[in-house]
């Protein structure tokens, strides 16, 4: 970029070079185009000068000496050298030192194609060795985790692993050991490299020590098949390209996007493709035959046996007796498409993609919304409510650590019980499960030690992640700490932490009660949508434990799944058991079986991820593109083609043919999406991020109401930073971030231009954020509260389907704090029953004085004993009670 | 020059049987410098230690008071460390002051604390040095219970605390930034310059003044005596008293104080005092004159003085005052082997040069011994030296972060230069030299008005 105001004067290799202030010399010269070989160095850690390879001869005014480029900053006048005589032996030696005790073993080594030794070699080493002494040895490879081997003869001791761990994951379970020329990296003895982040040193290993499991032997580099693509195995939205051969998924790789993941992917993003090619894929379309068993059968049966479901149902009690449950799976394309099915054909608003185990969509639509690097801006505050980034939103979590680590960003967190940001916080307080709100009220009145936070909250605009952390409580508490946020501090920012998929793609089109397409709400949207759809529903539907709830009672006729098991997932089993079997007929749409598709009437095999094109939506709201790589198996198809056989069968046409066609439909119809194009998401490596139209005011004389389009380069002022810091703005705003160069900038006004004259008509505003009104029931003292936390991998369907990621799980666990085990006389080994008003388990529990007394924690998704036979999804909080078992 | 009659500074006690006791220390005018320093302003101390033009003990040779002004004004806490991690092979001057008199370093500690504005030093002891570390464990418990360390010194508003360290048994942590890192519980490796003093960022990123222990020992006399009496001893550059560690192939190898910068090698190897002459009556074959990494000298240097200027001028160093010996017998490829190895074991394996190039040239060299040489090997050793210390300059130009690949090297290029012929009886053959040695250590003997090299 050249708009930096001032710049350094440096002479590379004879070439005049303006530099940034402070930029190191190896970044201005390869910003110049001139590439200066480097192991250790990677821009995204701090540098360390080890490997000595980038070594070149620069001259500050006192002749020239070689120094490390990646330790040096520009100053006025240096000129440095790269390939003058002594940077050029200096650097052939260095080579020539890192190859004399490495193996060489290049044929049978999954680095070898992209190895940055093996490329140096070839562009800047010696031809061949002088060494002819014997070569270091060790075992090889050693495995240091589930994931990962370690191969210490090809190390080349860069330290770029070793500080990954420490300096960017914090899990330092990698170390040097030994020392000179017996160093070696390796774990300590029982503890292994269990970090959620391994597989990222896998990436950034210059050599092939460090391999991959999943991948080793596998193929090698230019026999893969690659496209980019997104990952959607949780909402943070990593960019990765997707690596193929023989159309089979082999591996992902992170891409280095700017504004969202910087390269990083966590385990279960990155050895989650084994689920793409489990065995266990649904590949045919299956029916329930006479005895009741699950059965192959043709698509156009299972297809008329749903339509004919749905179609009964609607003759016996209207569009109310149709319910969909999930849609977090499917990308933006498929998720409108079902909404349209869903809610424009059959009529019916009783569509949730969420299992009661997130927040309402009402609220997550309507808060003002903020980009992690808002989130994570260096200097800024980050207030936590229900999450735990690093098990729900894992690289989210890494952009957080690094503000806090580096660049002296403050956290609060407000938690029930530890969590993993807790030793990264300014600020940990403990709140009373289902009263965090009450927490927040005693911040902004400044009571007594919260003062501290009510200072930092008021010293300068902060972000709030909001998740939902505890299932056990309803979310109300966290929807009601954000009302009151929003009230005291009016610039406040939120991100979601809604983790699911693409869950904030399903809120913005339409797959949650209440909303239309575009964040619009149903009385708003009807007119506007009335035109393009044949019907528009008029009562907002349930969500899915209203849904599960009016099943049980036997008022679903049909009950569609759209890749969710709320057997599995849905907080309160009970509820979730008497649903399913409660629905007259349940037709699940998936991938893999799961219980919920195994007690399903008819399953329909979907086409998963890296098996369609499109688009998916991240916590930010940013866009981005997700592409095919690989075939389904089977007859397995894509979700958008599924509505639309259904639809077609039910006597309708979606009129949607194609993925471009539904996003040109969308870009139409959504007026979060109006005039982002297909080719604009295609160039935009970064993805787009939509914000919504702010509520109604009166527009301002002479500007357009709720029609313009800005478009916003975040990276080359901040603007994009301008354009969300008005909520009250009733600017339709697009930012499309990181436009690298200004023929793309110049192309984004154009087509904002193009999308000013375009736009004649004005379509509806986004919801606003909805009232709640709630108040924590009071403590019982005679019972304990519970609280529920997820851990990253579980019992989850994909991660079960990855033989790498399935045995991770953590396993279960409860823990309450030791005075009040003490106090009910229950000892770490004593088997206790306990009871809610819902249910009852036996189990032991853990003493652990991190947990608050008056709770018990305990751990979702990962088997029984679960907390899901405690909840009850009517209750507000679930209070338990304790007893040993005589 | 002949062996002077200065006086003793900092060994006095030595022969003295109580000397490491407080009784003994305090009998012998002990504590009696840490009263004067107290009596004056830190400035005052500062514009004394500076007047004595002490250079520092420990290897590097900067001037002491120098170096406590680097320290960024008003930023505080500010510590001192005491680098009492000496392993410099033949260098064992540091162990014996801390063991037969370890008040008079707790003295120096105390009045450099005093002057710089430390309230805390550390005491970095080698791990080794288990009977110095007692000594001065029970030295820092006596000075603690009289009052000269702890709160409120001798009455004053002076507080100093002195936390005795044991290290763990590194040659790096002899580097002052390797030592810092040790102390802050990390693996001893040396950091990254800048910044290059540790009185800007050192410990825990504050200020910090790292001291060598005979540096330290010199202060209670400098405040005592006055600066001026320190620099009335000893020739232009090179002011006072300083101790030589001598050992190898002579009569009486040890540790003898002697006026800095007027006594040649000559009196210190040969004088009966000293090292009084080479073991069996043989011929000095060469010597290193400042410990393992110094260029070598030889029998035509004897009449250089001991004066850190001169020394330096000739391409090599004093260092850390260790003068080891060879005789005629020695067998150079050996010597310039045990030494490579040791570099080689001691290298903490950051930067790639010398982690593996020390070990390459230690492969090499025993390949050498075992009769497995090649003509080329010469050539060999010599390059992959200069791939770590460019040139071989003097002063070195090194690809490495700090100068311990450097000090590999060093006795490799001195043993080929000058006993090639050693190297090619075991070759079998004679070998031809191409790569260029810059190092100017390898030529020349001493002329009295040396010429500037550079």
């Amino acid at each position: 970029m050249t708009d930096i105001e001032t710049s350094v004067s440096i002479t590379v290799d004879g070439k005049a070079v303006e530099a940034k202030p402070g930029e190191l010399v190896i970044d201005a010269a390869e910003r110049n185009g001139v590439y200066i070989p480097r192991f250790c160095y990677h821009h995204r850690m701090e540098p360390v000068g080890m490997c000595r390879m980038c070594l070149v001869e620069v001259d500050t005014g006192r002749g020239p000496a070689l120094q490390p480029s990646c330790m040096l900053t520009v100053a006025p006048d240096m000129v440095v050298e790269t390939e003058s005589p002594v940077a050029k032996k200096a650097q052939d030696g260095i080579l020539e030192f890192l190859l004399i005790n490495h193996p060489l073993d290049c044929p049978v080594c999954d680095k070898g194609g992209e190895c940055p030794l093996q490329d140096h070699t070839l562009a800047f080493g010696p031809g061949e060795s002088r060494f002819v002494e014997e070569k270091r040895h060790y075992e090889k490879p050693i495995s240091i985790s589930d994931n990962v081997y370690l191969d210490r003869e090809r190390c080349i001791l860069c330290d770029r692993c070793t500080r990954f761990a420490k300096d960017v994951a914090g899990d330092t379970l990698i170390h040097f050991q030994d020392r000179g020329n017996g160093t070696q990296v390796n774990t300590f003895p029982d503890h292994p490299f269990a970090s959620y982040f391994s597989g990222n040193t896998v990436q950034i290993c210059p050599v092939g020590a460090l391999t991959a499991k999943p991948y080793r032997f596998k193929a090698r580099p230019w026999d893969l098949d690659v496209v980019e693509s997104t990952c959607t195995s949780c909402s943070v939205g990593c960019r990765i390209v997707v690596d193929a051969s023989r159309n089979e998924v082999l591996r992902y790789v992170g891409v280095d996007s700017d504004p969202v993941n910087w390269s990083w992917l966590c385990d279960k993003g990155r050895f989650g493709f084994e689920s793409v090619g489990a065995e266990s894929r649904l590949s045919a379309p299956l029916a329930k035959d006479t005895t009741g068993t699950l059965a192959e059968t043709r698509w156009s049966d299972a297809l008329n046996a749903a339509a004919r479901a749905i179609k009964t149902g609607l003759d016996r009690s209207g569009p109310a007796g149709t319910a969909v449950i999930g849609g977090s799976r499917l990308t933006n394309e498929s998720q409108y498409a079902w909404a349209k099915l869903a809610k424009g054909v059959i009529g019916t608003d009783s569509v949730d993609a969420q299992l009661g185990d997130g927040l309402p969509a009402a609220a997550i639509a309507a808060l003002p919304q903020a980009t992690i690097d808002e989130a994570c801006v260096a200097g800024g505050t980050l207030l936590v409510i229900g999450s735990d980034p690093k098990d729900d939103l894992p690289v989210l979590f890494l952009r957080i650590r690094d503000a806090v680590t580096r660049h002296k960003a403050t956290v609060i967190e407000l938690a029930p019980v530890p969590t993993s940001l807790t030793e990264l916080a300014a600020h940990s307080v403990r709140t009373v499960p289902g009263a965090v709100n009450e927490t927040v009220a005693q911040i902004i009145a400044g009571d007594g030690d919260l003062s501290a936070v009510r200072d930092q909250l008021a010293s300068g605009p902060f972000t709030v992640l909001l998740g939902r952390g505890s299932v056990a409580e309803s979310p109300d508490a966290v929807v009601a700490a954000a009302s009151a946020l929003l009230e005291a501090f009016p610039d406040v920012r939120f991100l979601s932490g809604l983790r699911r998929g693409n869950v904030h793609g399903a809120i913005d089109f339409g797959l949650a009660p209440g909303l239309l397409p575009g964040r619009v709400g149903l009385d708003d949207g009807t007119d506007w949508f009335g035109r393009f759809w044949s019907t528009v529903p008029t009562q907002t539907g349930l969500d899915t434990a209203g849904i599960l709830a009016a099943a049980a009672d036997g008022k679903i006729d049909t009950l569609i799944l759209l890749g969710a098991d709320p057997l599995g997932d849905f907080p309160d089993r009970e509820l979730a058991a008497r649903g399913i079997a409660g629905a007259r007929t349940v037709i699940a749409v998936d991938t893999l079986p799961n219980a919920s598709v195994l007690a399903a009437d008819i399953v329909l095999p979907a086409a998963g991820f890296t098996e369609v094109d499109g688009t998916t939506t991240n916590i930010e709201g940013r866009l981005s593109v997700v592409n095919q790589k690989v075939t389904a198996p089977g007859t397995a198809r894509p979700d958008w083609m599924i509505a639309a056989e259904l639809a077609f069968r039910l006597g309708a046409d979606l009129q949607l043919t194609s993925v471009d066609d539904i996003w040109d439909e969308i870009s139409e119809i959504s007026v979060l999406h109006q005039g982002v194009t297909v080719a604009q998401l295609a160039a935009e490596t970064d993805g787009i991020v939509v914000r919504p139209v702010g509520p109604t005011v009166e527009p301002i004389a002479g500007e357009p109401l709720g029609e313009e389009l800005v478009i916003a380069d975040s990276e080359a002022d901040g603007s994009t930073a301008e354009t969300v810091a008005d909520p009250e703005a009733q600017d339709h705003a697009v930012a499309a971030d990181a436009a690298d160069d200004v023929a793309e900038a110049e192309g984004h006004e154009a087509s904002a231009v193009e999308a000013e004259a375009a736009a004649v008509e004005v379509g509806p505003t986004t919801v606003a954020f909805p009232g709640v009104t709630y108040e924590a029931p009071a403590v019982d003292a005679y019972s304990l509260r519970l609280v529920t936390y997820r851990k990253l991998f579980d019992l989850g369907t994909l991660v079960q389907a990855s033989p790498s990621l399935a045995s991770i799980a953590a396993g279960t666990g409860i823990a309450a704090n030791p005075a009040d085990l003490d106090r009910l006389g229950v000892g770490p080994d004593d088997q206790v029953k306990i009871s809610s008003s819902r249910g009852s388990l036996t189990a032991t529990i853990t003493p652990d004085a991190t947990v608050p007394v008056g709770t018990v924690a305990m751990a979702v998704g990962q088997g029984d004993p679960s907390p899901t036979v405690l909840i009850d999804a009517t209750s507000v909080v679930t209070e338990i009670r304790v007893e040993t078992i005589a | 020059m002949a062996v002077t009659d200065a006086p003793k500074i900092i060994t006095t006690r030595f022969d003295q049987a109580d000397g490491h006791t407080l009784d003994g220390y305090l009998a012998t005018g002990g504590y009696e410098g840490l009263k004067a320093a107290l009596a004056k302003k830190p400035a005052a101390v500062i514009e004394e230690v500076k007047s004595a033009s002490l250079l520092g003990r420990g290897g590097a040779g900067f001037p002491a008071g120098v170096k406590w002004g680097f320290c960024p004004p008003g930023v505080f806490p500010r510590y001192l460390v005491v680098n009492g991690d000496e392993s410099e092979p033949g260098t064992y001057k540091d162990r014996l002051l801390m063991e037969k008199d370890p008040h008079q370093l707790i003295e120096g500690v105390l009045i450099a604390c005093y002057a710089v504005g430390c309230s805390q030093a550390f005491l970095y002891v080698r791990g080794e040095m288990a009977f110095a570390q007692e000594r001065i464990a029970q030295a820092l418990n006596d000075a603690y219970a009289a009052g000269y360390v702890g709160k409120n010194i001798l009455g004053s508003d002076f507080s100093v605390d002195i936390v005795l360290h044991w290290g763990a048994g590194a040659y790096i942590v002899g580097e002052e930034t390797a030592l810092i890192e040790s102390l802050e519980g990390n693996r001893g490796m040396p950091r990254l310059k800048p910044p290059f003093f540790p009185a800007a960022k050192g410990l825990y990123l504050q200020p910090t003044i790292v001291n060598n222990v005979e540096t330290l020992a010199n202060l209670p006399w400098i405040i005592k005596n006055g600066g001026a009496a320190f620099a009335a001893l000893g020739a232009e550059n090179s002011k006072g008293m300083r101790m030589f560690a001598v050992s190898g192939h002579v009569k009486n190898p040890g540790v003898y104080e002697v006026e800095f910068g007027v006594t040649t090698f000559r009196d210190l190897l040969y004088a009966p005092v000293y090292g009084g002459g080479i073991r069996g009556g043989k011929e000095l074959k060469a010597f290193i004159p400042g410990g393992a990494s110094a260029p070598w000298l030889y029998p035509e240097h004897l009449d250089t003085p001991l004066e850190a200027g001169v020394i330096g001028k000739m391409g090599t160093m004093l260092g850390s005052g260790a003068i080891v010996v060879f005789d005629e017998d020695t067998d150079m490829v050996k010597a310039c082997l045990r030494l490579v190895r040791f570099f080689a074991r001691e290298s903490c394996g950051k930067c790639t040069p010398c982690r593996e190039g020390t070990s390459w040239l230690e492969k090499i060299l025993e390949r050498i011994l075992d009769g497995h040489g090649r003509p080329e090997d010469l050539d060999l050793l010599l390059d992959v030296c200069d791939n770590i210390s460019v040139g071989m300059n003097w002063p070195p130009k090194q690809t490495t972060i700090c100068p311990l690949g450097q000090s590999a090297t060093t006795p490799v290029a001195s043993a080929i230069m000058r006993f090639q012929d050693e190297f090619e009886a075991y070759l079998g053959g004679p070998a031809e030299i191409t790569v260029e040695v810059k190092g100017p250590a390898f030529v020349g003997p001493y002329v009295q008005e040396a010429a500037s090299v550079d």
